[in-house]
């Protein structure tokens, strides 16, 4: 029995091995058709991977929506964006920053870490109150914790820039870079799921009291979970301010909120291929509808959707899938190798 | 200064209070957190003018005098709510909670994206009633007419809504099933009439919120529903999810400190009023998780 255990075990781990080579796999896909478009939109989709991957490692192990987590990506951006930029700039640009950050001139990779580290250190604040809550009072609090988040970038203009953007971050993000962040969070993501804390976590989410009653302490997994999460939403966001260049505080706001439970749902909350096939899936798809939004020229007629149908469409997507799949594209399952690749010296031993 | 204050801080807390109970209905039957409601509410004060994406908005429904207007307003928020309840929450009866907000949530972005290709996404000014805005002197304070309407409409509605909760058969049905939906089903409460009645109140009272709003900043707005809907989700936390009692009680309080602090803070911290006050909202949580009025059927079972 223990032989069965222990080649569940290696199956389990061969699943973040199998989501990288996927990944690995649309990339050099979408760079052999050479179109600079596709390139983009492969650096994009990676992002996504990594901001949804980390969003995914608290709702999907702690069963709790969170409705603020493109909260951390805008702090992550904007962290990134002020130890980078050159300190002239930020010298007209943000005049309220302190004397420290305006002459800060990092490289763009500790700065990436520093935006995650930044998020995460407020999620550890914030979390500390919020996660308090039961699940759907929690769900709220998170709603707020991203107004309040909001309502201080546009407006605390002399640090943040207000609502006008903030220009000239240093565009490094190609879809290389992209991937191995992806593949960092992917990899991140099934230690923290396969470590005792996730498996804690699990548990409560499945029932609260038994969890309880077996010595879970739900808080401090939760709490744990969301940091970690905020970590690479914080150092998503960095990677989308600089692969943009330019930083919004309303880039970070419902609209990714959406994009992010969209891609979640309709992949499968379940699981952590379910959060990165979600991702892709959703990507190719809004890829498609942005150009059927721009025009297609079919012969001498042009055929484009009316703008905002984008949205309307996934929305009614998400609804659908909510109604006849609501366990989401993967249904709650992994996925990994089968179990004769891994069985081999396992099987022999016994 | 002082009186002034007091009818501030009870026209918005009214205000507030009459959009948190559209939530806390719904919740109540149902437990859906209903994240389309400030899409109700833009709904209803897009019903108003005419359709398209011309800067300039023309009076549609909204030319109608108030005594057909109110009532045909009101008609048409509770028919989208009814409507909304039948094509998308009605599949998802059996759904957990979290996949109902999850679905709320994308019906909301739908509408909003449908009501930007309708009517274009810049901001529209809408004259609705603008006689209403001449200040009226009361003892030191001169307050507009509006707000006095304001107040009087949110008592008047609350006090209807405790007189139909209380003595109406919808009404202890719903409260009823508040309590306890199984139990209430099986004591012959029909659930698909209970459930749109809730939906019909909340899109109702949705519609309210509207017409106040377009009458007091004369601008339609496709993203008008959702600031008030967030002060309304956290009044429905603060007083405990699923009271309703609780609910009106945290929108008069949320008003009230909004109304506190807009006159209290010091210029430069202005901007940051909604900051300070979901900030306080996450202290006040953290003393009482549970909300203030806490329901009976809010803690879990074993």
């Amino acid at each position: 029995m223990t032989s069965q255990h222990r080649i569940r075990r290696r199956m389990t781990a061969t699943t973040p091995v199998v989501l990288s080579l996927l990944l690995l796999l649309f990339v050099l896909a979408a760079l052999s058709l050479g179109d600079r478009a596709m390139a983009r939109m492969a650096a994009e989709t990676l992002i996504r991977v990594t901001f949804v991957v980390g969003f995914w490692v608290f709702v999907g192990n702690s069963g709790v929506v969170s409705f603020g987590h493109a909260a951390f990506g805008c702090i992550g951006a904007y962290v990134s964006a002020w130890l980078t930029l050159r300190p002239e700039m930020k010298a007209t640009l943000l005049p309220g920053l302190p004397e420290v950050i305006a002459a800060a001139d990092w490289h763009v990779l500790p700065a990436a870490v520093a935006g995650g580290g930044v998020a995460a250190l407020v999620a550890l604040l914030t979390g500390a109150a919020i996660l308090r809550l039961s699940g759907i009072a929690a769900s709220i609090a998170t709603f707020a914790f991203l107004a309040m988040v909001n309502t201080i970038w546009a407006n605390w203009t002399s640090v943040t820039g207000g609502t006008s953007s903030v220009v000239g971050l240093e565009r490094y993000v190609t879809p290389w870079v992209a991937l191995g962040w992806a593949v960092a969070a992917i990899l991140v993501a099934a230690l923290h799921a396969a470590s005792a804390s996730g498996l804690a976590l699990r548990a409560a989410r499945e029932d609260e009291v038994a969890a309880a009653a077996s010595g879970i302490d739900r808080y401090r997994h939760r709490l744990l979970a969301y940091t970690l999460s905020a970590f690479f939403c914080g150092s998503g966001g960095a990677l989308m301010g600089h692969f943009i260049g330019v930083i919004n505080p309303d880039g970070f706001y419902l609209g990714l909120t959406f994009l992010m439970l969209a891609m979640v749902v309709i992949g499968g909350v379940g699981s952590l291929s379910g959060a990165v096939v979600g991702v892709l899936a959703l990507s190719i798809a809004v890829e498609g509808l942005v150009r059927l939004e721009k025009g297609i020229s079919v012969g001498a007629v042009t055929f484009a959707l009316p703008p905002g149908s984008q949205e309307i469409i996934l929305a009614v997507a998400m609804i659908l899938i909510l109604i006849f799949r609501p366990a989401g594209l993967m249904a709650g399952r992994e996925v990994m190798l089968p179990a004769r690749w891994v069985a081999g010296r396992a099987s022999r031993e016994t | 200064m002082s009186l002034q204050l007091v009818f501030d801080a009870l026209a918005l807390g009214g205000i507030y209070a009459v959009a948190a109970l559209g939530i806390a209905l719904i919740f109540g039957v149902m437990r859906l957190v209903n994240f389309a409601h400030g899409q109700f509410i833009a709904c209803a004060v897009f019903a108003l003018i005419v359709p398209s994406t011309d800067a300039l908005a023309v009076l549609g429904l909204g030319a109608l005098p108030a005594p057909v207007l109110v009532p045909l307003i009101l008609l048409i928020g509770a028919g989208l709510a009814v409507l909304a309840e039948a094509l998308v929450f009605r599949p998802m009866r059996n759904a957990s909670p979290v996949a109902l907000m999850v679905g709320s949530f994308a019906l909301g972005v739908a509408l909003q994206n449908l009501l930007l290709a309708l009517y274009g996404g810049r901001p529209k000014a809408v004259s609705l009633w603008a006689e209403l805005g001449q200040p009226v002197q009361i003892a030191s304070a001169s307050v507009p007419l509006l707000q006095l309407i304001v107040i009087a409409a949110v008592a008047v509605i609350l006090a209807g809504l405790a007189l139909m909760l209380r003595k109406s058969r919808l009404g202890l049905e719903m409260r009823a099933a508040a309590e306890d939906f199984t139990m209430a089903r099986m004591l012959g409460v029909r659930s698909n009439r209970v459930i749109s009645g809730a939906f019909a109140l909340s899109g109702g009272l949705a519609a309210v919120v509207a017409l106040v709003l377009v009458a007091q900043t004369g601008v339609a707005d496709v993203r008008m529903g959702g600031q008030i809907m967030l002060v309304a989700f956290i009044a429905t936390v603060v007083g405990g999810m699923g009271s309703l009692s609780g609910a009106v009680a945290a929108g008069l309080g949320i008003g009230a400190a909004s109304a506190l602090l807009q006159a209290g803070l010091p210029a430069d911290a202005r901007p940051f009023r909604d900051a300070f006050l979901y900030g306080g909202v996450i202290l006040v949580l953290l003393f009482r998780p549970q909300g203030l009025f806490a329901p009976v059927g809010a803690k879990p079972r074993v």
